[in-house]
């Protein structure tokens, strides 16, 4: 059976740039961005979405409700 | 190859916070890298998991936490500040299926609201209380909380808190640790992804206990306030790990659930109008007039303002009581007003009753009494004056000499004292002597027969009310208040 593959996904206009999810993620996906959203603050991008291992840590590190999503496929 | 979602937004939130004014309407409200958004993740998600979301109430508290209600789609109470266990407790009890969370910071908790929680959880009310301790008062704007550190600067605290005037930072668990009732008591933190999941793992439990209805659990949880703190995410966490939690271990400090059995609810609450009422005021006397029923009779077309004095202990307040409870089972309109020292025994007690056709404007008697009963001699001394010149005066033979008083006054002296405690054996049917003593007087004061016999009726209608469940107290009253009525017939 192949590996669980994960896929993580920012909605950018929910970031509120504490960058809780930076420090956390064990495959350093996830960085700093530099393009504004609609609330002021500087999303966070995330780079090779796909390489997600789908531990949940930047999900549970972020406090807002549905600024993260982690999908896995099925 | 489809997808699921492995991580995202709990159902336990609103889809959109319609609630919340503005235009953002998918976030919450709290600062960057606030650690309430953390805590209302993992319990939107435990409530979720529970399957308890619609008897879910949950009580927001004063601070920042405030509008908890905007984002929870559950039962949720706004109350004032501190208050959340104390209204808890209100909303529990009268709705037992429901399931109650007491959401708090550490200035609600803490400080204004410290003694209302204790006394929840000593109580034991089946309620988690989630604690958010973050060393500050975050929604003003960081000032000094009873959580934080010595030597920490807040806006109120410049040059640090110092534990000399300051006093040292509170530990809610280890202080409720001390109580007998609780069952859950654990303190986590929001830092790395291990102290998450520990902390995920402790809020699940706080929301079984809550389901199986196991008693009072408490979650403390240590959690980032960045903002007010001037500090990164990663500064802040740092700050905890290496400062907070050297006054804030972390840790179960107990878990009794696994031994008590899951909780019973209780017998269900009384809400019809008419039960209530039935429960309250019994109706067990046949005798009582109808509901409608008005007393025609001339004789109580004046207002009857009675004062009563003794000393504490003869039964001045009940003799009032009593007189009252008749008027009122005759829809005369009542009003009885007590006046007595803190002592249970010994001291001045008086009370004041009025009973009128019309509405009563005050309950207090200060002149213009048209009846008097005095038990004793100080109280003769001091509410003579409030009688007037052609009023009733009932005192006791033996304890009241009499001064000269007016002709017109009429005055009917009677041993009661000794009656009841010579005669009928005990001291404290005085009073229902004296109220046999006042039917004879009203009689020859010119109340007619059919209201001299409805008195006595009502007396017995008031005693059984109050006595119906100790036969032997009714009939020993009505004898006492046949002694006084043959005493000054």
């Amino acid at each position: 059976m192949a590996a669980k593959k994960f896929r993580i996904e920012v909605t950018a206009d929910e970031c509120k740039g504490c960058y809780r999810c930076v420090a956390v993620c064990p495959k350093k996906l996830i960085s700093r961005g530099k393009e504004l959203n609609i609330q002021g603050y500087f999303p966070v991008i995330v780079d090779n979405p796909g390489n997600c291992i789908g531990c949940g840590s930047c999900f549970y590190q972020c406090p807002e409700p549905g600024a993260i999503t982690i999908y896995e496929e099925e | 190859m489809s997808e699921k979602v492995k991580f995202g937004r709990s159902k336990v939130f609103f889809d959109t916070f319609h609630r919340r004014p503005g235009p953002i309407k998918k976030n919450m409200h709290y600062c960057p890298g606030c650690g309430h958004g953390i805590l209302h993740k993992l319990v939107a998600e435990a409530i979720e998991k529970f399957g308890i979301q619609e008897n879910t109430t949950l009580i927001a508290p004063v601070g920042c936490a405030v509008f908890a209600y905007y984002y929870f789609n559950v039962g949720s109470i706004s109350v004032p500040h501190g208050r959340a266990p104390a209204v808890g407790t209100g909303a529990g009890r009268a709705n037992p299926e429901s399931y109650v969370i007491s959401y708090q910071g550490d200035g609600d908790l803490a400080a204004i609201g410290f003694n209302e929680f204790l006394q929840a959880a000593n109580r034991g009310e089946k309620m988690t209380v989630f604690f958010v301790n973050n060393s500050n008062y975050g929604m003003t704007g960081g000032q000094m909380a009873p959580t934080t550190l010595p030597g920490q600067k807040t806006t109120t605290s410049p040059y640090g808190r110092n534990p000399e005037t300051e006093g040292y930072p509170t530990p809610v668990c280890e202080i409720v640790n001390s109580l007998t009732a609780p069952v859950y008591i654990e303190r986590v933190a929001l830092t790395t992804p291990a102290r998450i999941a520990a902390a995920k793992k402790a809020v699940y439990k706080g929301i079984q206990n809550l389901k199986e209805r196991k008693g009072f659990s408490l979650i403390e949880v240590v959690a980032p306030c960045p903002i007010n703190l001037k500090m990164s995410a990663d500064q802040v966490n740092e700050f905890i790990e290496k400062q907070m939690l050297n006054y804030f271990p972390l840790g179960c400090l107990r878990d009794k659930t696994a031994e008590l059995p899951e909780g019973k609810l209780p017998p269900p609450v009384i809400r019809e109008e008419e039960a209530v009422r039935e429960i309250l005021f019994p109706q067990r006397n046949e005798n009582a007039v109808a509901d409608n029923f008005r007393n025609t009779s001339e004789f109580f077309d004046q207002e009857l303002r009675v004062k009563i004095g003794g000393f504490g202990g003869q039964g001045v307040l009940s003799l009032g009581v009593m007189l009252a409870n008749m008027a009122r089972l005759r829809n005369f309109n009542v009003s009885w007003m007590p006046s007595y020292g803190p002592e249970q025994r010994g001291g001045a007690a008086c009370c004041a009753v009025t009973v009128s056709r019309k509405a009563i404007p005050s309950p207090i008697i200060d002149r213009g009494g048209n009846l008097l009963i005095a038990m004793t001699q100080a109280a003769f001394d001091k509410y003579i004056g409030e009688l007037r010149e052609d009023g009733i005066l009932i005192y006791d033979h033996t304890a009241v000499k009499l001064p000269e008083l007016p002709a017109t006054m009429k005055t009917y002296g009677i041993d009661a004292l000794d009656i009841a405690g010579n005669q009928l054996g005990n001291s404290k049917f005085a009073n229902s002597v004296l109220i046999g003593a006042l039917a004879a007087v009203l009689a020859k004061n010119g109340m007619n027969e059919a209201d001299q016999a409805d008195f006595s009726r009502a007396f017995a209608e008031a005693v059984e009310e109050k006595f119906g469940k100790k036969p032997g107290a009714v009939e020993a009253n009505i004898n006492a208040y046949n002694a006084g009525l043959k005493a000054l017939q």
